[in-house]
C-alpha cells in the first residue's frame, strides 16, 4: 500500500511515555440517565447505564467489548468520545486526564480518539457528497477546503474506493459496504491514534463484513492505530482483539485476552453468551438455552452480582454482596464472580 | 408418499415504478413436503424476503407483477379470490417477523390480539380465544402466562414479545409457517432460546417452516433443508448437512468461509470479492460470474441451468458436474 | 495475501459503472419535479404573475395613478386601449393590477423573509441547545402565540397608523412562532443523528457543525412551510389593506382596489372580481407549489 501523507512516524509527536503506558485507562466510569416523570419533570428513576467501568487499553491493541442490548456498551463508546457528559468516573490518554485542569481537553483528545459508527441511513450527511463528508474535520481545523478534499480522495484509495468515481456520490447512492469504509475513512482524516467503532460491521452482509475486517486490520497495522472493538458478535470479536471485555447490565463482569476468554471463561454469563452461539454444526444442535430469560432492564438492576438472578450457581452471597473485578496486571484474566475470589464466602470459591 | 404442501415453479417478481423495472425474483422453483423446515439463505438483494412474501401475496398488487405458480396445500395462491386468500392466510399459511412489535397493534392487549384471531378464524367465542391463547402462552413457555394475556406489547421484553409473536402465529394451527429473519434482531442468549423453542415447535406440532435468514449459524441449528438465493435465483439446495460440509456452489463455499467464527487472527477472513449486483443490471450470464474465482467463458454466455448432481441436491453451476461429492 | 486492497477494490463491472449519473439531493427533487405536471403548471403561472409584476413599468399601457372622471368604471375592451376596463376613479385596470402586485407580492414575501430569518434561527438554536434554552426561546415565543394572529395585526397596524411597512411588521411577527416551532422540530430530529454525532466527535467548533451538517437538512422543511406561509401573509396583507391599515390609498394594492371597488359591484361586477381574482391565483399557486415541493422532497431515493 502507498504511504502517504497518513504514514505515522516512528517518533510520533503525540506520543508521551512510550509503547510502556497504556493509551487509554478509564477508571469507575459512571453514566445513569434520568427518567423524568409528573408534571414537574421530577427524576422518576435512573437507568444505570454504565455503572463503575474500569479498563485500559494499550497502544497498538485491540480491545473487544461484547455484551448484549442494555449491558452499556454503546453508551460507553459515545463517553470515551465525550459525546455524553459522564457522571463520574475519570479517563486518561496517554497519561493525560481528559477533561481535568491540569490535563488535555475534550477537544484535544478528539483530534487523537475517532469513532466510527454502525453503519445506517443516517451515519453519512445525506445532503452531502463523501468526499466532503471525509474533509469536514480537517476544514474545521483550518486545512484549506482544496487540500481537505485532496487528502479525502487520498483516503478513499485507502479505503479501497476509487475516489474518481466515488468521491462525488452521494451516501444513497452507495451500498451497505462502501458506506462503512466511507465511514472509516472519515474517522481517518484526522489522523487518530485511537479509533472506537460501535458496532461498525454489524449491519454488513457477511461477505462485505468480511472484507472490511480485513481491511481494518490491514488499516491498523498500517497506520499503528489502536482499536477498541464494540459488538454483539462474539465470533468478530474474537477475530480481531487482542483482549476482549464482557460487559453486563452496565458494568464489567469478565476482562481478559481475547483466547484465555473464549477458550476458558471463568464468568457464568461469558459462559452462557458463548454456549448461545449457533454452532456451525447441524450435528451438534443445543437442545437447551444456555440461561434463561431476557437480559434485564438497567432501570431496577437487581442487587448484589446482577446476575445472580439468572445464574445457576448463585447463593446467598451473591444476591448480599456484588463481587469485584479486582486489579491487576493488564494482561489478567479477571472476573467478576464470587466463585473466582476466596474470600467470597461461595461454597464454590476457588482457592488460589 | 405424501403431496408436496409447497410447489413454486418458475415464480418470477418484478417491482415496475416510473424510474425503473426490477427482476428481483427470476424463476424461483421449489418444493417442500409437509413437515419439513427449510431455509432461504441469502444476502441482502438475493431476492429470498420477496419470495416469501409472494407465497402469501403480501407483495404491493399495483408495483409488483408476478409470474409463475404458487401452490399450497394444493390451491393455486395467485388465482384465489379475496375470500380465500383471507381465510388461507392465518389457518394455512402465517408469517412471523423480524420485529415483533410491528406485527401486534400497539393499543390492544397482547392477549385479545391472539383471541380475536382465532375467534375469527375458528367462529368460537371470544372467551374461547383467550383460553386458547393462555394455551399457546403456555406452549411457547411465557413465565406468569395468565398476568402477560393482558400486557400491551410494549410492556414486553424483546424475547417475550417474540414469543408471542409466534404464539400469535401459531393460533390458527397452521400447516406452514413463514418467518422472515426473526431473530437478526435479538440477542445472542434470546436467540438460542427463540431457536430451540421453535424447533421444539415445529416437531410437536409437525409444521412445515420456510424461514429467511442470512446467518448461516441459524440455518444450521434449525433447518433440514436449505436454498442458497443470489440475485434473485436458487443458486444451491441440498439437505443442511450436506450443503454446510460440501457446498457445491462457489457462493455458498464462500458464504462459510467469510462467516466469522474461529478463525485464525493473524491470517485474513477469507472473503468473496466485490459487493452483490445491482437488480437493474444483471449480467447476461452466471449472475456471480463477476465475483467467483472460477469462471470461465462459457459461465458469461448463459445462465447455468438447474443440475442434480446427487439426489435431493440441486445447483446452478458448471462445475458441478466435475466435483464429486467427498463420501463422509 | 497480507494486504485488503485487492479484496477491497471492487472488480470494475460490478457496481461502479452501474451506479446513475450522478444526481444531488436537490437534482433529485428537481427530477421528480418534472413529471409532476400539477406542480409545473401553478409554477409557470406564479413565475408569470412575479414576472409581470417586475416588468410592470414596462407592461404597464398606462400610469395607474391617472385618473380620468370621463372613463370610470367602463368594461374591458373600452377604447381597445383599456384592456381590462377602468376602476371608479377612471384609472387602468390593467395596469393598477400590474403595479399592485409589486406591492401586494412584497407584502406577501418580506415578512415571510424576515419571518423566517429570525424564527428560524432560535428555532435552529432551541432545536439544537436543547434544555434550559431550548425551553426559555419555546416559551418566550409562545407568547406571541397566544393572540390570534388577524387579530394581533389589526391592533398592531391601527395603533402604530398603517401604511405599508408597518402593515408587514405585525404578519412577521404572527409568523415568527410557527416557523420557529418547525425549525425547532427539523433541528430536534437532525440532532439525533448518528453524522452530527461524528461531526461533534471531530472536535469541530459548533458554529461549522450547525452549518455544514444542520441546517443543509433542516431547510427543507422550513422552506416548505415558509412557502405554504406566502400566500396566507398575501391574504392577510390584502384584508389589512382592505380594512385601511394596511397601503394607504391611492396605491394600488390588490386588496385596497377590492375595498375601492365594493361599492362599483351593481355597476359592473367583473371590474370588481379582478383584484380578488388575482389574490386568489396569487395564493392558490404559491400553496400548489409548496406541496408539490414537499411531495418531492418526502420520497427519498
Amino acid at each position: 500500500m502507498v504511504m502517504t501523507s497518513f504514514g505515522v512516524e516512528e517518533n510520533d509527536a503525540r506520543d508521551r511515555g512510550g509503547p510502556a503506558q497504556p493509551l487509554l485507562i478509564v477508571n469507575g466510569l459512571k453514566k445513569h440517565f434520568a427518567i423524568r416523570g409528573g408534571v414537574l419533570g421530577r427524576v422518576s428513576a435512573r437507568v444505570r447505564a454504565v455503572d463503575g467501568v474500569s479498563f485500559s487499553v494499550r497502544k497498538g491493541e485491540t480491545l473487544g467489548i461484547v455484551g448484549e442490548s442494555g449491558c452499556g456498551k454503546s453508551t460507553v463508546a459515545r463517553l470515551l468520545m465525550r459525546l455524553i457528559v459522564p457522571d463520574g468516573g475519570e479517563q486518561i490518554f496517554d497519561g493525560e486526564a481528559v477533561g481535568e485542569p491540569r490535563g488535555i481537553t475534550v477537544a484535544e483528545m478528539r483530534r487523537q480518539v475517532q469513532m466510527v459508527f454502525q453503519d445506517s441511513a443516517s451515519s453519512l450527511n445525506p445532503r452531502m457528497p463523501v468526499q466532503n463528508s471525509i474533509a469536514f474535520g480537517p476544514i474545521a481545523f483550518g486545512t484549506p477546503k482544496e487540500e481537505a478534499i485532496g487528502m479525502a480522495r487520498e483516503l478513499l484509495v485507502k479505503v479501497g474506493l476509487n475516489p474518481a468515481l466515488f468521491g462525488g456520490r452521494y451516501p444513497h447512492e452507495l451500498s451497505g459496504g462502501q458506506k462503512q469504509r466511507i465511514n472509516i475513512a472519515r474517522a481517518l482524516a484526522l489522523k487518530p491514534r485511537m479509533i472506537i467503532l460501535d458496532e461498525a460491521v454489524s449491519a454488513l452482509d457477511k461477505s462485505v463484513e468480511a472484507q472490511v475486517l480485513n481491511l481494518l486490520q490491514a488499516l491498523k497495522r498500517d497506520l499503528k492505530l489502536t482499536y477498541i472493538f464494540i459488538s454483539h458478535d462474539l465470533g468478530v470479536v474474537r477475530w480481531i482483539s487482542d483482549r476482549v471485555l464482557v460487559m453486563y447490565l452496565g458494568e464489567v463482569v469478565e476482562i481478559g485476552p481475547a483466547d484465555a476468554i473464549y477458550n476458558a471463561p471463568k464468568h457464568p454469563y461469558t459462559r452462557a453468551l458463548l454456549a448461545s452461539r449457533p454452532a456451525l454444526d447441524p450435528d451438534n444442535r443445543r437442545e437447551e438455552a444456555p440461561v434463561s430469560g431476557d437480559p434485564p432492564n438497567p432501570i431496577n438492576p437487581p442487587s448484589g452480582c446482577r446476575f445472580h438472578t439468572r445464574c445457576a450457581h448463585a447463593e446467598a452471597v451473591c444476591s448480599a454482596q456484588a463481587p469485584r473485578l479486582g486489579h491487576a496486571d493488564h494482561g489478567a484474566h479477571l472476573a467478576a464472580c464470587h466463585v473466582e475470589d476466596a474470600a467470597s464466602g461461595h461454597s464454590q470459591a476457588v482457592r488460589h | 408418499m405424501s403431496r408436496p404442501l409447497v410447489e413454486v415453479e418458475d415464480l418470477s417478481v418484478n417491482f415496475v415504478t416510473r424510474e425503473s423495472d426490477v427482476r428481483a425474483v427470476n424463476g424461483v422453483s421449489f418444493t417442500m413436503m409437509p413437515g419439513e423446515v427449510m431455509c432461504m439463505l441469502g444476502e441482502s438483494g438475493s431476492g429470498k424476503s420477496v419470495t416469501m412474501r409472494a407465497l402469501m401475496r403480501l407483495l404491493p398488487p399495483k408495483r409488483s407483477v408476478i409470474t409463475g405458480k404458487i401452490c399450497i396445500a394444493g390451491q393455486d395462491v395467485q388465482a384465489m379470490d379475496h375470500e380465500a386468500l383471507r381465510r388461507m392466510r392465518g389457518s394455512v399459511v402465517s408469517m412471523i417477523f423480524q420485529e415483533p412489535m410491528t406485527a401486534f397493534d400497539p393499543v390492544v392487549r397482547v392477549g385479545d390480539q391472539i383471541a380475536e384471531v382465532v375467534s375469527l378464524h375458528r367462529g368460537v367465542s371470544h372467551k374461547a380465544g383467550r383460553q386458547r391463547a393462555l394455551d399457546l402462552f403456555d406452549l411457547v413457555r411465557i413465565p406468569s402466562a395468565q398476568r402477560r394475556l393482558d400486557a400491551y406489547p410494549h410492556e414486553l421484553s424483546g424475547g417475550l414479545r417474540q414469543r408471542a409473536m409466534i404464539a400469535l402465529a401459531l393460533s390458527c394451527e397452521p400447516k406452514l409457517l413463514l418467518a422472515d429473519e426473526p431473530t437478526t434482531a435479538l440477542d445472542a442468549t434470546v436467540q438460542i432460546q427463540v431457536l430451540i423453542l421453535r424447533r421444539r415447535l415445529q416437531q410437536e406440532m409437525g409444521m412445515s417452516v420456510i424461514f429467511v435468514t442470512h446467518d448461516l449459524g441459524v440455518a444450521a441449528e434449525i433447518a433440514d433443508r436449505v436454498a442458497v438465493m443470489y440475485a434473485g435465483r436458487v443458486v444451491e439446495t441440498g439437505p443442511v448437512r450436506d450443503l454446510l460440509r460440501n457446498p457445491l456452489h462457489p457462493y455458498t463455499a464462500g458464504l462459510l468461509a467469510s462467516t466469522v467464527h474461529d478463525q485464525p487472527r493473524d491470517q485474513d477472513l477469507k472473503t468473496i470479492p466485490g459487493a452483490p449486483p445491482d437488480m437493474r443490471r444483471l449480467p447476461p450470464g452466471c449472475s456471480f460470474a463477476p465475483r467467483c474465482g472460477f469462471t470461465t467463458a462459457a459461465c458469461n454466455a448463459a445462465m447455468p441451468p438447474a443440475l442434480t448432481p446427487a439426489p435431493g441436491r440441486l445447483v446452478r453451476c458448471l462445475r458441478a458436474p466435475a466435483q464429486q461429492p467427498e463420501l463422509a | 495475501m497480507s494486504t485488503a486492497t485487492s479484496d477491497a477494490l471492487p472488480p470494475p463491472d460490478a457496481t461502479e459503472l452501474s451506479l446513475p449519473a450522478q444526481r444531488g439531493y436537490w437534482g433529485n427533487v428537481g427530477y421528480r419535479l418534472r413529471y409532476d405536471p400539477v406542480t409545473l403548471c401553478f409554477g409557470a403561472l406564479l413565475l408569470l404573475i412575479i414576472l409581470s409584476a417586475i416588468c410592470a413599468p414596462w407592461l404597464a399601457p398606462f400610469d395607474p395613478y391617472q385618473e380620468s372622471i370621463i372613463r370610470r368604471l367602463k368594461p374591458p375592451g373600452y377604447q381597445d386601449r383599456y384592456w381590462l376596463g377602468t376602476d371608479e376613479l377612471g384609472r387602468d385596470m390593467l395596469s393598477r393590477l400590474l403595479f399592485g402586485g409589486r406591492i401586494t407580492l412584497t407584502m406577501g414575501i418580506v415578512p415571510v423573509l424576515v419571518a423566517t430569518l429570525i424564527g428560524g434561527s432560535l428555532g435552529v438554536v432551541a432545536g439544537f441547545a436543547g434544555g434550559l434554552v431550548n425551553m426559555i426561546i419555546m416559551r418566550v415565543t409562545d407568547v406571541f402565540y397566544a393572540f390570534p394572529s388577524v387579530l394581533l395585526a389589526v391592533a398592531i397596524s391601527g395603533a402604530m397608523g398603517g401604511g405599508g411597512g408597518k402593515g408587514m411588521m405585525a404578519p412577521t411577527r404572527g409568523f415568527i412562532r410557527p416557523l420557529c416551532r418547525v425549525a425547532e422540530t427539523a433541528t430536534t430530529q437532525v440532532r439525533n443523528l448518528d453524522f452530527v454525532d461524528a461531526a461533534r466527535a471531530t472536535g469541530a467548533p459548533l458554529r461549522l457543525v450547525l452549518w455544514h451538517h444542520v441546517l443543509g437538512n433542516v431547510l427543507g422543511p422550513v422552506l416548505i412551510y415558509a412557502s405554504s406561509l406566502v400566500s396566507v401573509s398575501i391574504i392577510l396583507a390584502s384584508g389589512l389593506s382592505f380594512l385601511g391599515l394596511g397601503v394607504k390609498p391611492p396605491e394600488p394594492d390588490w386588496g385596497l382596489m377590492l375595498n375601492a371597488l365594493r361599492q362599483a359591484i351593481y355597476v359592473n361586477p367583473l371590474i370588481c372580481a379582478m383584484p380578488g381574482i388575482m389574490i386568489l391565483l396569487t395564493s392558490i399557486s404559491m400553496n400548489m407549489v409548496s406541496d408539490g415541493l414537499r411531495a418531492a422532497m418526502d420520497v427519498r431515493s
